[in-house]
């Protein structure tokens, strides 16, 4: 599905991402762990064409789209959740959804509300005055709409509380039921656990670790220098 | 008293009317250039030679019908189309590769091609003053409640302000591209990160901006003499509007474009000779109670 080989990112003329690998199957669940400032974000960025590497390239579906437009790769089935959650708050929850709505895709609105019937119950409220963890589900339902065979799932839990952790994880294990891929990057390793089968570390802007779950579970070295657990 | 007595005589209440009809060409013009402003972050300093364009294109196609009634509103529906097209060349050919360039360098250059604009022009149509005439269905005066005589193409005017204010109401918070270019004003990546070709929305924001440029000339040509030179004013008075009614909100702009066109007709009546300041002092007592403009700017 997803191959990203040896790409090196800058902001400017800082150097963030060095050498950075990584694939993601068909209905895979992988997880990009580090801490904050690790260069998760920026490797998200790398691949959703908003922040290109200027080495290395990025196949999609068998597709080196290394360097295309974020909204082609949207319309190639690429759906991104960024960190920082950027619903766009003057408008509507129905209107978030209704303008990344793609036409070519099974994906509409009531499929999505059927998935998060909260958000029917606040359909007409402004984006910008829902709570975090509201939001959060926006933009994931928003980038849903998009109708992706691949989502980057940047951090969704992050700054939560443990309740709706737990809501979140629920929702997400139901989208890889539906048969969507998912990149997620966590500093929250405990709950990422929880949903991912195989996991890279990254850390500095480098991949320090990569194997499955169980893998990172034994070693004991990796989880204590980059994750802190 | 007699002071007293002019604030409610036919005279002032036609002063009203005046100012009110000078506010619609106002806001036509302000609403393109703050719509330009809030989505495309542009500082459209050639906003104003549109407005000009589309005076003289409304100059040339009332003359080519004759200058009767058909050619009036060929010229109102075609001036602002044909303004309409030369902004699409333009952003196509030159501003789709700009938008990432610093404010300053999209004021110059903006302000550049203002000037080839006055020179090109003065090309085609000449330095004379044109005049266009006032159709048939509006010359003449209508008479107000006093008796006091009225232009029958100001009450078009007073009418085509409510019209181009819901026209766009509609088109900005009901229509999918007008949802797509709120987003857009605010978060211009994340929209193109939910699949949207963001280089075609501002393509489509742009040209209806300008395409207000142009009704704006179209609207005002039989009410002035056309001639080169009517751009500069205007752009003036336009940025002012925008910037006291909060950068990028359209009822900023017509907020803005009222208190600019009352003050202005009133001033007139309290001072004759110094009429013209009143709207520049309103533009000072504002910004300096409110910095950031009247109303909720985009930016
Ligand atoms: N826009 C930016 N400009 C310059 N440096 C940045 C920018 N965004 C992030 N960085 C830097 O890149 C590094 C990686 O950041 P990021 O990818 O956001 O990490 P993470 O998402 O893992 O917390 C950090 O050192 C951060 O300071
Ligand atoms: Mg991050």
């Amino acid at each position: 599905m997803l191959n990203v080989k040896n790409i090196h990112t800058y902001y400017g003329l800082s150097h963030i991402l060095f050498d950075v690998s990584l694939t993601v199957s068909e209905g895979e669940v992988v997880g990009l762990l580090g801490r904050n400032g690790a260069g998760k974000s920026t490797t998200m960025r790398s691949i959703m064409g908003l922040t290109p590497p200027k080495e290395g390239t990025i196949t999609f579906k068998g597709e080196d789209v290394t360097g295309k437009k974020p909204f082609l790769l949207v319309r190639d089935g690429m759906g991104y959740v960024p960190d920082d959650r950027r619903v766009f708050a003057d408008l509507t929850v129905d209107d978030n959804l209704e303008i990344a709505y793609q036409k070519s895709k099974e994906w509409n609105k009531e499929r999505i509300y059927t998935i998060f019937p909260a958000l029917t119950y606040m359909k007409t409220r402004r984006a910008g005055n829902l709570s975090g963890g509201e939001q959060q589900m926006l933009t994931i339902a928003r980038a849903l709409m998009n109708g992706p065979d691949l989502l980057l799932l940047d951090e969704p839990t992050e700054g939560l509380a443990p309740l709706i952790v737990r809501d979140l994880e629920e929702q997400i294990l139901k989208l890889k039921d539906a048969g969507i891929s998912i990149l997620l990057s966590e500093q929250n390793v405990r709950s990422a656990l929880r949903m991912i089968s195989r996991a890279y570390v990254i850390d500095e802007g480098a991949i320090r670790f990569s194997g499955t779950v169980a893998e990172l579970e034994a070693n004991e070295e990796v989880k204590k220098k980059y994750l802190m657990v | 008293m007699d002071f007293i007595y002019s604030f409610i005589s036919p005279g002032f209440l036609s002063q009203i009317l005046v100012g009110l009809s000078r506010t619609v060409i106002l806001f036509i013009v302000a609403s393109g250039l703050s719509l330009i402003l809030g989505v495309l972050r542009i500082p459209n300093v050639f906003h104003g030679s549109l407005y000009m364009i589309g005076a003289f294109m409304s100059y040339t196609i009332s003359v080519a019908f004759g200058g009767g009634d058909t050619g009036f509103w060929l010229a109102l529906i075609g001036a602002p189309i044909g303004v309409a097209l030369i902004s699409l060349v333009i952003e196509r050919g030159l501003f789709q590769y700009l938008y990432e360039r610093e404010h300053l360098m999209l004021i110059l250059f903006t302000f550049a091609i203002s000037l080839v604009f006055g020179d090109l022009v003065k090309l085609v149509w000449g330095a004379e003053y044109k005049s266009v005439p006032v159709p048939q269905v509006f010359q003449g005066f209508v008479s107000l409640f006093g008796g006091l005589p009225f232009p029958k193409y100001n009450t078009f005017l007073l009418f085509m302000g409510p019209v181009v204010a819901f026209a766009l109401w509609l088109l900005v918070t009901k229509t999918k591209m007008g949802k797509i270019s709120q987003a857009a004003a605010v978060d211009r990546e994340m929209v193109g990160a939910v699949g949207i070709n963001v280089s075609w929305v501002f393509a489509t924001v742009f040209v209806i901006g300008c395409l207000l440029a142009g009704l704006g000339g179209a609207l005002v040509a039989p009410t002035v003499s056309v001639t080169l030179g009517m751009d500069h004013s205007l752009i003036m008075e336009g940025f002012l509007i925008v910037i006291i009614g909060g950068l990028g909100n359209i009822w900023g702009a017509l907020l803005g474009a009222l208190i600019f066109g009352l003050t202005q007709s009133l001033g007139i009546l309290i001072w004759p000779q110094f009429g013209i300041v009143f709207p520049y002092c309103a533009v000072i007592v504002v910004l300096l109670i409110r910095p950031t403009g009247l109303l909720k700017s985009t930016w």
